[in-house]
């Protein structure tokens, strides 16, 4: 909870609040209007929530299921009126995500690697969290293997110079498993605490690109045998259903820690979260909810349904 | 591409085939399954209902309920509608103009910079334009760096002006660059953008107040989620855009945004984007579309995709060679490497009909001729040219060159032999034949 209060600050909850402020009025107006002259849950109620979950990208199958439970609790109970509704909600959200593991260990470097299919935002993510790591007192480096596309070496070590992170680096065409064992041994030498490996993008129905990030994984382990400590997908906040299919196919290739959702500062809701998190049991970490380099906030459960449902006037 | 909301409309339809007749309640049940299908998909919420609502009452209309194959019916309703969805016939654009200015807009990650690479390399190489492409994302690190060494790939100039922040300023002087270079097409990039930053906003409003694009494409995702909707119509609202293009087609994507967009913002999908390479480009035919969300494959595509590759004096002389009774390994590695051309034999075999569903357990690899090619590779001209003079002796050789085994030497000798005997029967009158009634029966999927 002193963690929480700590990333929590003032000051970051405003962007935290800012950015979510869509989500939640979407949201909130919507399951507002669903209930809206209804004093007691009913089918048409749990239709209306059916849509609203539906269209926050929930997906049918989760959306099932906390209709389901909803039902269940309704046929229970007997009775249950819209506010109880409300908290209900919240609790059936709540048990479905994961709960974020204590963020680091006190091993030396810290190898952090982060994948994901294109345009979601990696190159973006590794130059928040290096800057996240280096105010907090910590060394980085930084691994530029994302030796695909042109000029994402360029984007990152722009990200570098930012943050004060040191970038290892080869030519565009590279080998990446050399440039991340490159970066472990760099990070060794010069005593860094964290490393951040980026990739490439990759759609995930790719099967070599897939087995050439289990290679990645492979050649760190030559130096660091625990390495990756953790491997970090990220996801794009405005993905659909196809989110489920790119948690699957990276958690075959690697051995996916955590999620990072990005680009929650725009309309899209990021509600497959919910169901990716539940089925595979992996937390969310982060969110990224800007262009910033401070635009990235851990994830936490209890403040992201707090976001969603605080402060919500039901009509 | 749509090969998962395939399987699912594949199992709804399945309900219906095994019967005879349908009643009232197996529509329901299959139109409920339609709808998940749909919403799996990520079609809009609104826009499933609509669609679902139009198939029932066209079923209910057409008196399916006594009908012999209410199955098949309907799939001809779904698929009559998912084309009404998408927009019906492809839409073009007009280049007439000189310069033709096109502004490329999105959100982030939406796939602008590698599209304009693919637009201005498509222009050249297949419209014999001259296109000039504008580096005016100024906020992305090293996007301008992205577009340069893009440009540099294809060879295209690529408009910039490094020391500018603005991108006003810099799409002017790209015009006027433009003009005095005798550009006939001016692609301009720009910066990727959430339509709720008004800032943001406003900019590209003013860049196209200011340059007056004949053409303003909306790059969209094609993994987006229920939110494509909202994001098109803010767009939409703000450039009043003439096309939409498709991005990372080439993903596992059901793709419902394509179906959402297109009926909620009535613009049409205008190119498809689907693969790394910068070839990767493809005009959109909702028709196809429709055919390969029903499994009914995409001949036409394959059919155009060979013809493009295919190099009509090569075919002739190899006919002549095959009429000769002539008929080399050298020929056959011709080929090997004309269908090569053709792109990755796992796209292609999705191309045809029926084998959609089939391709996507398989792992082909793009090498999958490499050990066939590197076996040939390593018999002597004399024996490509004369198969019959390979023995034990030489299968040994060609087997320790090649890095295979005898075994498979010997593999592909027997079916390069059964091949060259079907070719030689291919030339006889019944044969003839034959390759007629095929080329017969592919010309009616066309339609």
């Amino acid at each position: 909870m002193s963690w929480f209060k700590k990333i929590f600050s003032s000051e970051k909850k405003e962007i935290l609040d800012k950015g979510l402020q869509r989500t939640k009025n979407s949201f909130f107006s919507k399951i507002g209007r669903a209930i809206a002259g209804k004093t007691k849950v009913d089918e048409e109620v749990l239709d209306r929530l059916e849509e609203v979950l539906i269209s926050s990208d929930v997906g049918v199958n989760t959306t099932l299921k906390i209709i389901n439970q909803i039902e269940e609790r309704v046929a229970r109970d007997k009775y249950m009126n819209v506010q109880e509704l409300h908290s209900i909600l919240r609790e059936e959200i709540g048990v479905l995500l994961k709960e974020p593991k204590e963020e680091m260990q006190s091993v030396q470097p810290w190898v952090i690697m982060v994948v994901g299919v294109n345009g979601v935002g990696k190159t973006t993510t590794i130059g928040k969290l290096a800057h996240r790591f280096e105010n907090s007192g910590k060394k980085v480096t930084i691994g530029a293997a994302d030796t695909f596309r042109a000029a994402a070496v360029e984007q990152l070590s722009r990200w570098a110079e930012k943050s004060n992170a040191e970038l290892i680096k080869q030519g565009q065409g590279a080998d990446p498993a050399s440039v991340a064992f490159d970066a472990l041994q760099a990070a060794i030498a010069r005593q860094s605490d964290v490393v951040l490996i980026d990739t490439a993008g990759r759609l995930h129905n790719k099967i070599n690109l897939m087995n050439e990030l289990s290679k990645i994984q492979r050649v760190m382990k030559k130096l660091i045998p625990e390495a990756p400590h953790e491997v970090l997908l990220i996801l794009d906040g405005s993905t659909g259903q196809n989110a489920f299919e790119q948690a699957r196919a990276f958690k075959f290739a690697t051995r996916i820690s955590g999620l990072t959702v990005t680009k929650l500062d725009g309309t899209a809701k990021g509600g497959m979260v919910i169901g990716i998190s539940d089925q595979f049991q992996i937390p969310v970490k982060y969110i990224g909810l800007g262009e910033g380099i401070e635009d990235l906030l851990p994830f936490d459960k209890d403040a992201f349904i707090a976001s969603f449902f605080d402060n919500s006037s039901i009509a | 591409m749509f090969d998962n909301l395939q399987e699912q409309l594949d199992r709804a339809f399945h309900i219906l085939k095994g019967r005879g007749k349908i009643t009232e309640i197996n529509i329901a049940e299959t139109l409920k399954e339609v709808r998940r299908a749909l919403l799996n998909a990520d079609v809009n919420f609104k826009v499933a209902k609509e669609f679902t609502n139009k198939i029932k009452e066209k079923s209910l209309g057409q008196k399916v309920l006594t009908s012999l194959q209410p199955g098949q019916l309907i799939i001809k309703i779904v698929h009559d509608e998912l084309v009404q969805l998408m927009g019906g016939q492809n839409v073009g654009i007009d280049f007439s103009k000189t310069p033709t200015v096109v502004l490329i807009a999105g959100l982030q990650g939406s796939g602008k910079t590698t599209f304009s690479g693919k637009l201005a390399h498509f222009l050249e190489s297949k419209k014999h334009k001259k296109p000039l492409l504008v580096a005016a994302d100024v906020y992305r690190p090293a996007a301008i760096e992205q577009l340069k060494v893009l440009g540099g790939q294809i060879q295209v100039p690529v408009f910039t002006l490094e020391e500018s922040k603005n991108p006003l300023e810099i799409t002017e002087k790209a015009l006027d660059y433009g003009r005095v270079h005798f550009h006939d097409v001016v692609i301009v990039d720009t910066a990727g953008r959430l339509a709720v930053d008004e800032v943001m906003m406003k900019e590209i409003k003013a860049i196209h107040e200011q340059i007056h694009p004949d053409e303003t494409l909306f790059v969209v995702d094609a993994m987006t989620g229920q939110d494509a909707v909202n994001t098109a119509k803010a767009f939409n609202e703000s450039l009043n855009y003439q096309g939409i293009v498709l991005t990372k087609l080439d993903g596992d994507t059901r793709g419902g945004a394509a179906l959402s967009i297109r009926s909620v913002v009535n613009k049409p999908i205008k190119f498809i984007s689907n693969g790394e390479k910068l070839q990767a480009i493809d005009i959109f035919y909702p028709e196809r579309m429709a055919n390969r969300i029903l499994g009914m494959g995409d001949v036409v595509s394959l059919v155009e995709k060979a013809c493009e590759q295919f190099d009509e004096e090569q075919a002739k002389k190899l006919y002549k060679k095959i009429a000769k009774n002539n008929f080399s390994f050298d020929d056959f590695l011709k080929q090997i490497q004309q269908i090569k051309k053709m792109g990755n034999m796992k796209d292609l075999l999705g191309m045809i009909p029926g084998l959609g569903k089939m391709t996507k357990n398989i792992d082909l690899k793009e090498d999958t001729f490499k050990q066939t090619e590197a076996i040939i590779y390593s018999m002597t001209l004399k024996e490509r040219k004369y198969p019959k003079i390979i023995d034990m002796g030489r299968k040994k050789r060609i087997a320790k060159g090649s890095g295979t085994s005898i075994k498979e030497v010997e593999r592909l000798l027997k079916q390069f032999g059964q091949m060259s005997q079907l070719m030689r029967q291919m030339q006889t009158p019944f044969g003839r034949e034959m390759l007629k009634t095929m080329t017969a029966h592919m010309g009616n999927n066309k339609t």
